[in-house]
């Protein structure tokens, strides 16, 4: 595999901006001590660790939104109560759902599961309807 | 009454722009100016002759010098009328330099204008000036120094060798600090001990310093040259000068307690030797664990003393002193690692503290083996350091390199054993200290680029599994270790926090000690008389302690050893005839110099002349000298005298410190700003009273700003409340009369902000002409909207 170059553009920094704007914290405090990541009980499952998280949101790369990462999280919060900078990384997630979010895709049709409905757990609806609909 | 005037070209670079004729001619026209000059360079020997030779011919009293910056060359006219046997405050300055010719070059009429009216108000000034007396105070050699740690110690040293006389005091029963607890020092790796029992001996050998171990500052009043000091020696029960430390009392001794000076980690005896370079070097019975003491119950150790050093019946002392001057060097705690609860200490076995280790390789050196510390070693840094999340947002400074020595040394003991050293940031700044860092490197020490979250403990083996994210890799890693070791940081220890209290000294927000100016006053303390040595002001290592501590000592040196201390004649001064002992301006008074016996009385020793108690006296009672109300109101008068219709003026109150300065500095990069903007020299801008402010107004007054400095570089703490409160009041004053608020303006400054003083300055302009000329009959209606005060 050969290194990849990235080519700092425009679209980064507005990426950055918009997660500032966003979440209503300041990236760019983060120090990448990590403590996030050893704190995250769900780090283990994730493809981008929560301290890479904050370093491809600093620099404002688009590889972030494409994260599972962001979607694995639990929002249990242990890494904003341990984050030596003060910052509030759940929200910071939390923004970069919202970005997916916002741009008001639906990922799955209400009427095609119809039917199940009734059987489904009333969270499973709610977190679905939360996380795949625009 | 006979003032001399004297108008300087400055080489043109007055005279260029303002019409200096013209200048003169408008002095000489002014009250009981007697002989008005024009002179290329005022600053230069034929120009302070001049003063000279007319003070003697025409008996001149005062003197004004139309010239620059007060701040530039007002020592230089207080000499020459020293020199022509005036007092020496019997000069003002007229700065048509900085504040006309430069900063309104382009238009010589407009400068010209402005430089009369400045050498109108220099001239009312000095016509209303008191002569000043030069105030000293005789200065003994007498210093306390607080802290008996390396700082305190060096201090002590370079103060008693310079012949002065040193009162060292140490809360606990020897000196020597947590330094005589280190194993060895980075980079060099000498042994700490080694190198400080000397220096502690020395303490104990010198004559001129007076040694108090066991012993607390319960008490200080007076200012410098006066401090007035209680002190509390504890009873150590032993006689400090028969006991030979032959240890039989130890041996003997049946109760055992954990040992402060290795952290609990061992036992020692209820009597005991502090350490074994302990000075004094005595032992000390500890009077909560002893069984000898009210009643008597044991007396085993009493029995077996040879030198009958032992006295049960020891009583606490009080200690009466008077010093001139004082050093604190208090020192630091560790940080309490309890607080990171996540890292297990004291509820994991194998998870110590950085401080614990050393003490475990001084022991083992000396043939004690305190614990084991197993093969592989981890350390954590960063713990109470760097972390909001516990408050403290500073860097220790010396973790990275104690951690550093720590892993070489064990890894020096055992190349077999693996040391990890997990890290945020490597901090190598120091002489020296990044090829010792390489050299560690070199032993094969593995650092780590992350902050573990949490610690787990294997139950079985006891063994510690650090979890961490190598942030260079993106990997989470994790490894078992026999020991794990918190590099804990420096917070300001209790001592600290109890002296800063007791001598009322201001701390930043860190919790250490705030030094009088960050850059230049770096050992001065903002009361006059007190200095403050090693890691008291902030973490640092030790030879940045002892540079501070000698450095403490050459300032306390310096101000004592002329024998007297002439103080700024700017103070607050009383009015006894209009006090009536309300004590309003003892609150106002943010350094409490001022104190009530049946009429409030000002100690000058400790007024540092900013003014704020001015405004808080219902009675008009209590003043400043240099800058009077009196001497104030004539500069704002001159200013808005003869104000032409459709004029507008603006008056600037500048603080010496930053915003006059900076309007020097404005003015000398010939920054272009209205020349309808009126400066007045203050202390600071908090001496300027509510009622100052609305007569200016009623005056002709079209703006008023008020520049003082930033709370930071403030020579004086607190103004810029007092400057708040007294802007509402005028504000409001303004409101009732039916004038805009908004034409009072105030602002820190610190002296760099050229295009804020420029804008702000430019606005007040900008705010005068968007609501006009304010009427007559509104500036009439202040004349009885001056604030009363309710006593």
């Amino acid at each position: 595999m050969m290194t990849e170059i990235m080519q700092v553009k425009e679209k980064n920094v507005k990426l950055h901006k918009k997660i500032e704007e966003l979440s209503g914290e300041i990236v760019t405090l983060c120090e990448q001590c990590g403590i996030c990541t050893t704190s995250c009980p769900m780090a283990d499952e994730m493809d981008i660790t929560p301290a890479g998280i904050m370093r491809l949101s600093q620099i404002g790369d688009e590889e972030v939104l494409k994260s599972k990462a962001i979607w694995i999280c639990a929002s249990c919060f242990t890494c904003t109560v341990r984050c030596p900078r003060g910052i509030d990384l759940a929200k910071v997630t939390e923004a970069l759902r919202q970005i997916t979010l916002r741009k008001n895709i639906d990922y799955i049709d209400f009427n095609d599961i119809k039917d199940e409905l009734s059987q489904l757990p009333a969270i499973a609806v709610v977190s679905a309807l939360r996380k795949f609909t625009g | 009454m006979k003032i001399g005037v004297y108008v300087c070209h400055c080489g043109g670079n007055i005279s260029d722009v303002v019409d200096v004729e013209k200048v003169a001619e408008f002095a000489s026209k002014q009250p009981d100016v007697t002989v008005v000059r024009s002179i290329s360079h005022m600053c230069s020997e034929s120009g302070q002759k001049a003063i000279i030779d007319d003070v003697n011919e025409y008996n001149l009293d005062r003197v004004v010098v139309a010239a620059c910056s007060p701040q530039f060359q007002g020592e230089t006219f207080k000499k020459a009328v020293s020199k022509a046997g005036l007092n020496p405050h019997m000069v003002v300055m007229a700065n048509i330099r900085e504040q006309s010719a430069w900063p309104h070059y382009e238009e010589p009429e407009k400068a010209t204008e402005k430089a009369k009216i400045l050498t109108a108000m220099a001239i009312e000034k000095i016509r209303r000036a008191k002569p000043v007396e030069r105030e000293t105070l005789k200065m003994g050699k007498n210093v306390l120094v607080i802290g008996g740690g390396i700082a305190g110690i060096q201090a002590s040293l370079d103060l008693a060798n310079a012949g002065f006389n040193v009162y060292l005091v140490e809360k606990k029963p020897s000196i020597g600090g947590h330094m005589a607890q280190l194993s060895r020092t980075f980079p060099t790796e000498d042994c700490a001990s080694c190198i400080l029992s000397p220096k502690m001996a020395d303490v104990a050998e010198n004559p001129n310093i007076h040694l108090m171990t066991y012993s607390e500052i319960l008490e200080v009043s007076g200012s410098v040259g006066n401090f007035r000091v209680r002190i509390l020696k504890k009873p150590k029960y032993v006689d400090e000068d028969k006991c030979t430390a032959c240890n039989k009392c130890t041996e003997v001794c049946p109760v055992s307690v954990p040992d402060e000076f290795n952290l609990g980690m061992t036992m020692r005896k209820a009597i005991y030797l502090p350490s074994s370079v302990a000075v004094p070097h005595s032992h000390v019975i500890d009077e909560d664990a002893c069984l000898g003491l009210r009643p008597l119950a044991c007396g085993l150790c009493s029995e077996v003393c040879e030198a009958n050093a032992i006295n049960y019946d020891e009583m606490p002392q009080y200690v009466n002193l008077k010093v001139d001057t004082i050093i604190v060097a208090t020192g630091f705690d560790i940080f309490n690692a309890l607080l990171k609860p996540q890292y297990g200490y004291h509820k994991y076995r194998n998870v110590i503290t950085a401080l614990e280790m050393e003490r475990i390789i001084v022991e083992m050196a000396e043939g004690h083996l305190i614990r084991d510390v197993g093969k592989d070693v981890a350390f954590i840094q960063c713990v109470g350091s760097r972390d909001a999340q516990v408050g403290n947002l500073y860097c220790s400074r010396i973790c990275c390199m104690y951690a550093t020595k720590l892993a070489s040394l064990l890894k020096r003991a055992d190349p077999s054993r693996e040391v990890y050293v997990f890290y945020t940031d490597l901090r190598a700044y120091g002489k020296g200290f990044e090829e010792y860092y390489r050299t560690a490197q070199e032993l094969g020490v593995k650092f780590i680029r992350g902050r573990p979250g949490e610690l787990m403990e294997d139950p079985e083996s006891h063994k510690v599994v650090v979890r961490v994210e190598d942030t260079l890799t993106r990997k989470i890693i994790e490894k078992e270790f026999d020991l794990v070791v918190l590099s804990v940081g420096l917070v300001p220890s209790e001592g600290t926090k109890e002296i800063a209290e007791i001598l009322k000294l201001p701390r930043s927000s860190d919790g250490f000690i705030k030094e009088a100016h960050p850059k230049f006053r770096p050992v001065d303390t903002p009361v006059d008389g007190i200095f403050v040595a090693g890691t008291a002001q902030g973490p640092k290592d030790i030879p940045d302690t002892v540079a501070q501590a000698s450095a403490a000592a050459a300032r306390a040196m310096s101000l004592m050893n002329k024998g007297e201390y002439e103080m700024s004649p700017i103070k607050a001064f009383v009015d006894e005839g209009k006090c009536d002992g309300c004590g309003l301006c003892v609150d106002a008074c943010p350094v409490d110099a001022i104190k009530v016996v049946n009429k409030a009385e000002v100690n000058v020793g400790i007024c540092k002349g900013c003014g704020s108690c001015i405004s808080s006296c219902p009675r008009d009672a209590i003043d400043l000298k240099i800058f009077s109300n009196d001497e104030i109101m004539a500069e704002i008068e001159m200013a808005l005298k003869d104000k032409g219709k459709g004029e507008k003026r603006i008056i600037m109150f500048a603080d010496d410190m930053c915003t006059y300065t900076l309007a020097d500095g404005v003015g000398t990069a010939k920054l272009r700003y209205d020349s309808n903007v009126y400066i007045i020299r203050v202390p600071s801008s908090s001496r300027v009273t509510p009622n100052m402010m609305i007569r200016a107004f009623e005056m002709g007054a079209d703006g008023i700003f008020l520049g003082e400095c930033e709370e930071a570089v403030s020579p004086y703490p607190e103004t810029l409340k007092v400057i708040e409160e007294n802007v509402k009041k005028a504000r409001e004053a303004l409101r009732n009369a039916g004038i805009e608020e908004e034409r009072i303006q105030y602002s820190p400054f610190v002296t760099v902000m050229f295009k804020k003083f420029v804008n702000l300055a430019n606005k007040m302009v900008k705010i005068a002409d968007k609501y006009g000329e304010i009427p007559e009959e509104k500036r009439r209606k202040l004349r009885v909207l001056e604030v009363v005060y309710d006593d």
